[in-house]
């Protein structure tokens, strides 16, 4: 670790004034401080600010780590489909890893690319020091997105998002809207063919070369996908190699589905990192998950052949799709969600009844929980105004009250 | 302020989409693809010029309590005589176009003008005046059809622009683009890149 300290220190006058790669200053401050916590505090003299040692690129380091098993259960989930879809009875672990880590590599390159190079430039031009918000989007957006989604949409996604959703505003902080979202709604609408449907959520090609590539004709759909063509009250979700999904296979996530969202337990693991740290509003994932629950039940009682979705059990409603991933991850950025205590639990609680709303109830958005929580981001700041607004009426009626029984 | 400025002007620095932000709703609901768009603005040309030549000639005589009464009147006269002239000669663009022709009328641009310019001026400057306006809500609008059309279908006035093996190639088009949302974000676009450039047309901070 000396030696690292040593090297930056040794090459930091070149990127001071004056020096050869002024032009690069801020790409130099942006690695440096990712490196290390940066030993300066506020200039201004007298001051008595105390930093945390938690900046928020500490916190984002935290949120990757909660990421983390997601994204290796993704890995190991996009070799284990594609070796279902051939036919396969033995899975080899290591070969799973490695051909999901092929497919998903290139994405995550592309995504961090694209989007820190935005980032780079537009703080250059700005003048600023390099904002971190990008590190947590370049993973999260490969996450939500199929295995295979082609790297020239993907990079015109993650611009269109960074530049649309987040530097006209201002940059990291300023966002109204999730990133990661806007770059997986544009996918979306966009290109809807290479977003859903039955032929994009399992892998079938051979990334650098290895594996097996499956014929053009193979089509999988995803649970949710598949609820469309249903009618009865007896739902029969099944597995690429014709099998039921049960509820536990739909909790541990061997389904096919977006890469990084389809095991609730990885979710549940990196929801625990995420409590433990404090990196997360509790409030918010409790009422998100409380909310879905609660429409899930009401679209159950409810339940007509129409709305085939409707069939769900609540507990399958959290447990398939993206919806406990955008529970833990998306719901929570500290950016765009409500501020206030009882602003989180309205904005959680809306999330969750919302998400399962449209994805019940319109057939050709299986995917309620992104356009949920996009949603929700819009009127968040609504709901802290009327928070705040409440609390003031309450305590000025409060000390009117006071005032009026001491006279 | 000289003719030349009277017309010249809303083509870039009072120009009614980008600068005053009038007429935003055809310009989101009409320029999915380019020919509709084109025949959109021709229409709004032709109607903004006539209508202000028509009040700007009986302005002395029109009762100020029922003015816009008859600004009204004049307007949804020409329009119905643009609505019917496309039925006759453009059936194909006038259904594409629908009910956007029509409500002209209610277009701010045309009110506008009217009230600020043709009720307070000759007919010559208000003539320019009404063409100069039309074509700077006109040059966005084929801007912005444009940009929709070949990234959305990848066609310009229906002509296949974007190559075959391109799309062999793996390129798809931009489903995005035909929604009105992205009308909206192309705007957006143009807005930025004049403000960029008529740095006196920026708000202070």
């Amino acid at each position: 670790m000396a030696n690292l300290r040593n090297f930056l220190d040794r090459v930091k006058p070149n990127f001071e004034p004056g020096g050869r790669f002024h032009a690069f200053h801020s790409v130099f401050d942006g690695f440096e401080t990712f490196l290390y916590t940066p030993n300066t505090t506020s200039a201004r003299s007298g001051a008595v600010h105390i930093h945390d040692s938690i900046d928020s690129k500490r916190t984002m380091i935290i949120v990757i780590l909660a990421l983390l098993p997601c994204f290796l259960f993704g890995m190991y989930n996009t070799g284990y489909q594609h070796w279902l879809a051939l036919g396969s009875t033995d899975f080899p672990f290591w070969e799973l890893m490695w051909y999901g880590f092929l497919t998903i590599l290139p994405r995550v390159a592309v995504a961090y690319i694209v989007g820190l190079g935005i980032e780079f430039i537009a703080a250059q031009i700005k003048g600023e020091e390099i904002q971190e918000g990008f590190l947590v989007t370049g993973i999260l957006v490969p996450m939500i997105c199929p295995a295979e989604v082609p790297l020239w949409m993907l990079a015109v996604a993650v611009a269109f998002a960074v530049i649309f959703a987040k530097e006209v505003f201002g940059g990291t902080g300023y966002n109204i809207v999730n990133v990661a979202l806007i770059t997986r709604a544009f996918l979306f609408f966009a290109y809807p063919a290479k977003m859903s449907g039955d032929r994009v959520f399992v892998a079938s090609g051979t990334p650098f070369g290895y594996g097996t590539a499956l014929p053009d004709s193979f089509s999988g759909a995803t649970p949710l996908g598949q609820i469309v063509g249903q009618t009865g009250p007896n739902i029969e979700l099944t597995g690429i190699d014709g099998k039921i999904i049960d509820t536990w296979q739909a909790f541990h996530g061997l389904i096919p589905g977006s890469f990084g969202e389809t095991s609730t337990l990885c979710i549940l693991i990196g929801a625990v990192i995420l409590l433990a740290t404090g990196m997360a509003s509790w409030r918010i994932m409790v009422s998100v998950f409380a909310g879905g629950l609660f429409m899930g039940w009401i679209a159950n009682v409810f339940a007509t052949p129409t709305y085939p979705a409707s069939f769900l059990s609540p507990l399958d409603q959290l447990l398939l799709g993206g919806f406990a991933f955008a529970a833990v991850f998306m719901a929570t950025d500290p950016v765009t969600s409500a501020r206030t205590g009882t602003g989180k639990y309205i904005y959680g609680f809306l999330v969750g009844v919302i998400a399962v709303l449209i994805r019940t109830y319109n057939n050709g958005y299986p995917e309620g929980a992104m356009l949920a929580v996009l949603l929700m981001n819009c009127f968040a700041p609504l709901i802290d105004y009327c928070v705040v607004q409440a609390n003031m009426r309450r305590r000025t009626r409060r000390m009117l009250t006071a005032k009026s029984a001491r006279q | 302020m000289s003719n030349k400025n009277v017309f010249f002007n809303p083509f870039s620095k009072s120009n009614p989409v980008l600068v005053q932000i009038l007429g935003i709703c055809s310009v989101l609901a009409v320029t999915a693809k380019l020919e509709p768009a084109i025949v959109m603005g021709l229409s709004v040309i032709a109607v903004l010029a006539f209508s202000n030549v028509i009040i700007s000639l009986i302005r002395n005589t029109i009762p100020t309590n029922i003015r816009i009464i008859v600004q009204l009147v004049v307007v949804a006269g020409l329009v119905v005589i643009v609505s019917q002239l496309l039925e006759a000669y453009a059936y194909d663009v006038s259904k594409q176009l629908s009910v956007f022709i029509g409500l002209i009328i209610t277009n701010c641009i045309l009110m506008g003008r009217l009230e600020a310019f043709a009720m307070a001026n000759r007919p010559w400057p208000s003539f320019l005046d009404g063409v100069g306006n039309g074509i700077g809500y006109s040059i966005i609008l084929v801007i912005t059809g444009f940009f929709r059309e070949l990234l959305g279908s990848g066609t310009l006035l229906g002509y296949q622009v974007i190559p075959q093996c391109l799309y062999d190639a793996g390129y798809v088009n931009n489903g995005l683009m035909i929604l009105p949302p992205m009308a909206l974000i192309v705007v957006a676009c143009i807005i930025w890149a004049q403000r960029s450039y008529n740095k006196d047309l920026q708000e202070n901070q």
